[in-house]
């Protein structure tokens, strides 16, 4: 009984001696999601000193005194991420575990547009991806609305919302039919970024061509050749005339200047002249 | 004579064993040092097919990233980020070497698992967008010879962009627990006008 009696005396004075060395040991509280850019404070317990350790895509060291709470001002701890916090001291090892979180509010878009250049008409022709950070360049996880927007050159436009998912929205969107710079924009909140989009006229849609004698030879000349939605073809584009003549065939390459084709050949009775450039052929004629 | 050749012959035999033996010690090592690697392929949301060559491609190289982190950071080496990591996920890397190198510390990253989801594929291939939950130690290296180790478990997003010759991460971030990792659902346009 007395042995009995003793043994439960020296675990309740193992005990006492014990309790205050372990709170002595140190402990540490953070929350477990802080904004980045914000001010938050780490609480630690115990007595003595020890040096915190706060380690992610920021690191910092700070010697501490145990008991106190660990102020961390705006703006300090910045870098979205996962982090550990360890309180390192004699006989203290503690440790934690928190994220930092992107910002709220958009501060900068990452915009991938593409193409640069691109022919009039094109269906889904232009795609734009939009990646939305924050002021410290986090990339802001929380589902947002970015707008895309597309400026013709003759005013009109398409505009399209998306909502970002994991901080990435796209967009697939048509090229206009009017030929000119294009400008493609993207917004979140007050992020916004612009590009500049060629939009160049499309395949010659049609073609015609008329001929007037000149002594012994006929000139040949197309009308303005021009793309499915009427903007002229570029300079350079060539054409094609091809005149058949007794089983003989002579041909003339001409280059656009000026939105029209000009060319030469022998004036043959009976000639059947022909006119093409790309997939497109033009009219026919039979020289008398 | 032809007993010390039959003696030559047994210890060319006992080193070669041993080398074997070595070796195989050695490959297993490295290998017990690669990461577990699992890849969800189901869904993979975005306007353009991934090809199975990109996949493999794009997953070697955010696995290389992962390794190039845990070295540069462990040895306080910023020259080791230039092969896998470009803009802003660089240039916070660089910037956390370097306040690892201002307080002597080093910290080591050494990858166990990643739980891979190709989350989106950009039209022209511009970019590619992955999750991942990634079982990681981190090694707290002291100069005054404080050691702390823990083992993590944290989600990712990361974003990697084509270069010439690889994918490089261009975005590495933790995902909050506050953020669920839910299955990435298909953008759905909630305004539009033409």
């Amino acid at each position: 009984m007395r042995r009995a009696l003793f043994s439960v005396v020296c675990l309740v004075v193992l005990a006492v001696v014990a309790l205050p060395s372990a709170q002595d040991r140190g402990s540490l509280a953070v929350s477990k999601s802080v904004e980045a850019g914000k001010p938050f404070s780490i609480s630690t317990s115990g007595s003595g000193k020890a040096v915190l350790y706060l380690v992610g895509p920021q690191v910092l060291r700070r010697e501490v005194e145990l008991g106190k709470t660990v102020e961390l001002s705006a703006g300090e701890v910045h870098r979205a991420g996962h982090y550990v916090a360890a309180l390192v001291g004699s006989g203290v090892n503690a440790k934690g575990e928190f994220d930092v979180t992107p910002a709220r509010q958009p501060a900068s878009l990452i915009f991938l547009a593409k193409p640069s250049r691109l022919a009039v008409g094109q269906r889904q022709g232009i795609s734009g991806v939009v990646f939305v950070l924050d002021g410290f360049k986090n990339l802001i996880l929380e589902p947002l609305p970015v707008s895309f927007e597309l400026v013709a050159p003759s005013g009109g436009a398409q505009a399209r919302s998306v909502t970002t998912n994991y901080g990435v929205a796209w967009v697939k969107m048509d090229s206009a039919t009017r030929a000119g710079t294009v400008q493609f924009d993207a917004s979140s909140g007050s992020a916004t970024a612009k590009r500049v989009i060629q939009q160049v006229p499309g395949e010659p849609c049609r073609l015609k061509m008329s001929a007037r004698p000149m002594g012994e030879r006929i000139v040949l000349q197309t009308e303005p050749v021009r793309d499915c939605n009427g903007n002229p073809v570029p300079d350079g584009t060539i054409v094609t005339f091809t005149e058949n003549y007794g089983g003989r065939m002579a041909t003339v390459d001409v280059p656009l200047k000026r939105g029209v084709a000009q060319a030469e050949m022998p004036a043959y009775q009976g000639a059947v002249i022909s006119a093409a450039t790309g997939v497109v052929l033009g009219n026919e004629i039979r020289w008398h | 004579m032809a007993l010390r050749r039959s003696k030559t012959a047994a210890s060319l035999a006992r080193t070669s064993l041993s080398v074997a033996c070595w070796l195989f010690v050695a490959l297993l090592a490295s290998a017990a040092d690669l990461p577990t690697v699992h890849v969800d392929t189901a869904n993979v949301v975005g306007p353009r097919q991934l090809e199975k060559q990109t996949q493999a491609s794009v997953i070697r190289d955010y696995l290389e990233s992962w390794q190039s982190m845990g070295r540069a950071l462990g040895e306080n080496r910023i020259d080791l980020l230039d092969r896998f990591f470009v803009g802003a996920a660089k240039e916070k890397l660089a910037d956390t070497i370097r306040e690892q190198q201002k307080l002597d510390i080093k910290v080591g990253y050494h990858d166990r698992s990643h739980n891979l989801k190709i989350a989106f594929y950009s039209p022209e291939g511009l970019s590619i967008q992955l999750l991942d939950t990634v079982e990681y130690d981190v090694e707290i290296v002291d100069a005054d010879n404080s050691h702390v180790t823990e083992r993590l478990r944290s989600r990712y997003v990361a974003l990697l962009t084509p270069a010439e010759r690889r994918w490089e991460v261009r975005i590495l971030q933790a995902v909050p627990d506050s953020l669920g990792f839910a299955e990435p659902a298909a953008q759905q346009a909630v305004k539009g006008r033409q």
